[in-house]
């Protein structure tokens, strides 16, 4: 099934996607990865308030390239996802819905899902530069210091995605392997 | 003797560092176009084209193909006739390596320290290989290495006993849980032989060696053909989102190695794989 999607989007819309749809997202996402996330974390523990209200938000996972003058972005596919899973029940707890980003994730991070109602998304790694053409503007919202790693918020028009995760615990990577896997 | 400049040798790199990172090599091009006539699976179809339109459109924006636009790994072979004239060799190719991240537009990766992990903002130091033969020629090969790949990469010190048998499984093992994660479809470079560390650069070496050519050893070009068949058995196919195209080629390289060991490194490459060189 294929889906139109405008983000921020909430836990009900959530309950909509099945693993293997497609997604055309449009809207404002944000962007963190491994160094964002850890200092977001970090803020929780001391009670600080994130840089954005993260209720019904998507963040994906990417560290893009600078941009050209005249240019919205550089280059922007998906970093690997499982460098997250440490950080993101915390944040899908907190009312995150949308992750995007490419590769396994851990049990933590879907059981979370599946108990508050988040989807995971893939991004087609390594398609950098065809993914840079959806986005429209971005801005950096938090942790410049941190270069490429920084908090941006984006806005994306007809993201191409598709449901790798969804928040019964349908897995694409699972179900699209065994299709085609000839041995055990 | 044979002077080179550092200037010339600043230059080179520069301009290595963009090439790799904007153009798809052909020989990845062909291999994907092959693999996308042969992909059963109709999402690892519209993957392997989608990734054929992001590689000509980064080469038509001069963009890079993948945001991770890697560690700078350089592989530098110096004729021992050759003078390097005006500095020095290492800190010329660092040099080549800041101005081509920097005027080049592409993402700075590297961070100064593994635990302290401030990032340097310039994407040097470059992890650099020196081999020295006769002659006078100066060749650079420059190998960005993205990190996705990288870290499913993996060594294991294997005993004698376990043979090629032994061998075959540990390289199925770790593609397999590898799984989506370092963009298949994927190159996998191996090193068999030598020490810990000369097996790991095999491997690394391994995935400079462009994916239409076998390896000259008779028993290796056939190992690399049937773990290219098995790997592309696992059914991860394109993006992991399930197909037939899981790897592209296999590329072995062997060392000789000590009568106790059978060291085995397996290196995974992206879908990019990207190297340039120049002989100066």
């Amino acid at each position: 099934m294929h889906h139109i999607v405008t983000a921020p989007f909430d836990r009900n819309e959530v309950k909509l996607f099945r693993a293997g749809d497609t997604i055309a997202l449009s809207g404002t996402i944000y962007t963190a990865r491994d160094a964002a996330h850890k200092k977001m974390i970090e803020l929780l523990a001391q009670n600080k308030p994130l840089p954005f209200d993260i209720r019904n938000q998507t963040i994906y996972y990417v560290g893009p390239c600078p941009s050209r003058e005249g240019e919205v972005i550089g280059s922007a596919g998906p970093t690997t996802s499982y460098r997250m899973d440490a950080y993101a029940p915390a944040l899908i707890e907190l009312g995150q819905t949308g992750m995007i980003g490419k590769g396994l994730r851990g049990s933590n991070v879907i059981a979370a899902m599946m108990e508050h109602g988040a989807v995971y998304f893939g991004a087609i790694g390594g398609a950098g530069a065809l993914m840079a053409e959806c986005i429209k503007s971005q801005e950096i919202i938090a942790f410049p210091e941190l270069g490429a790693e920084a908090l941006r918020k984006l806005e994306v028009e007809e993201f191409p995605l598709t449901v790798i995760i969804d928040c019964y615990g349908g897995n694409l990577y699972e179900t699209g392997k065994a299709q085609y896997r000839k041995v055990k | 003797m044979k002077d080179i400049e550092v200037n010339t040798i600043i230059e080179a790199v520069r301009k290595l560092c963009m090439d790799a990172n904007y153009y798809l090599n052909n020989d990845i091009k062909k291999a994907m176009e092959n693999g996308l006539a042969a992909e059963q699976s109709p999402i690892g179809t519209e993957v392997l084209e989608k990734l054929l339109l992001n590689a000509e459109l980064a080469a038509r924006k001069k963009a890079a193909i993948c945001q991770d636009t890697g560690m700078a790994v350089v592989f530098v072979t110096v004729g021992q006739e050759v003078h390097i004239a005006g500095g020095v060799l290492s800190d010329a190719i660092n040099e080549g390596v800041r101005r081509g991240y920097k005027e080049g537009y592409l993402r700075k990766s590297v961070v100064g320290d593994p635990i302290e992990r401030m990032n340097t903002g310039d994407n040097t130091p470059a992890v650099i290989h020196y081999d020295i033969v006769p002659g006078d020629a100066l060749k650079i090969e420059l190998a960005p290495k993205g990190f996705g790949s990288e870290n499913m990469s993996a060594l294991r010190m294997l005993k004698p006993s376990d043979g090629i048998e032994g061998v075959k499984s540990f390289i199925l093992e770790t593609v397999d849980k590898a799984g989506p994660n370092p963009c298949p479809p994927i190159v996998v470079g191996v090193g068999i032989g030598g020490t810990m560390e000369k097996a790991t650069l095999l491997a690394k070496r391994a995935l400079l060696r462009p994916v239409d050519k076998s390896s000259g050893i008779g028993y290796v070009r056939e190992l690399e053909a049937e773990m290219l068949e098995k790997i592309n058995e696992l059914g991860i196919g394109p993006a992991g989102l399930g197909g037939t195209n899981t790897a592209l080629a296999v590329n072995i390289e062997t060392y000789p190695t000590h009568i106790a060991g059978l060291p085995v490194a397996v290196n995974i490459n992206c879908h990019v794989t990207r190297h340039a060189e120049i002989v100066l």
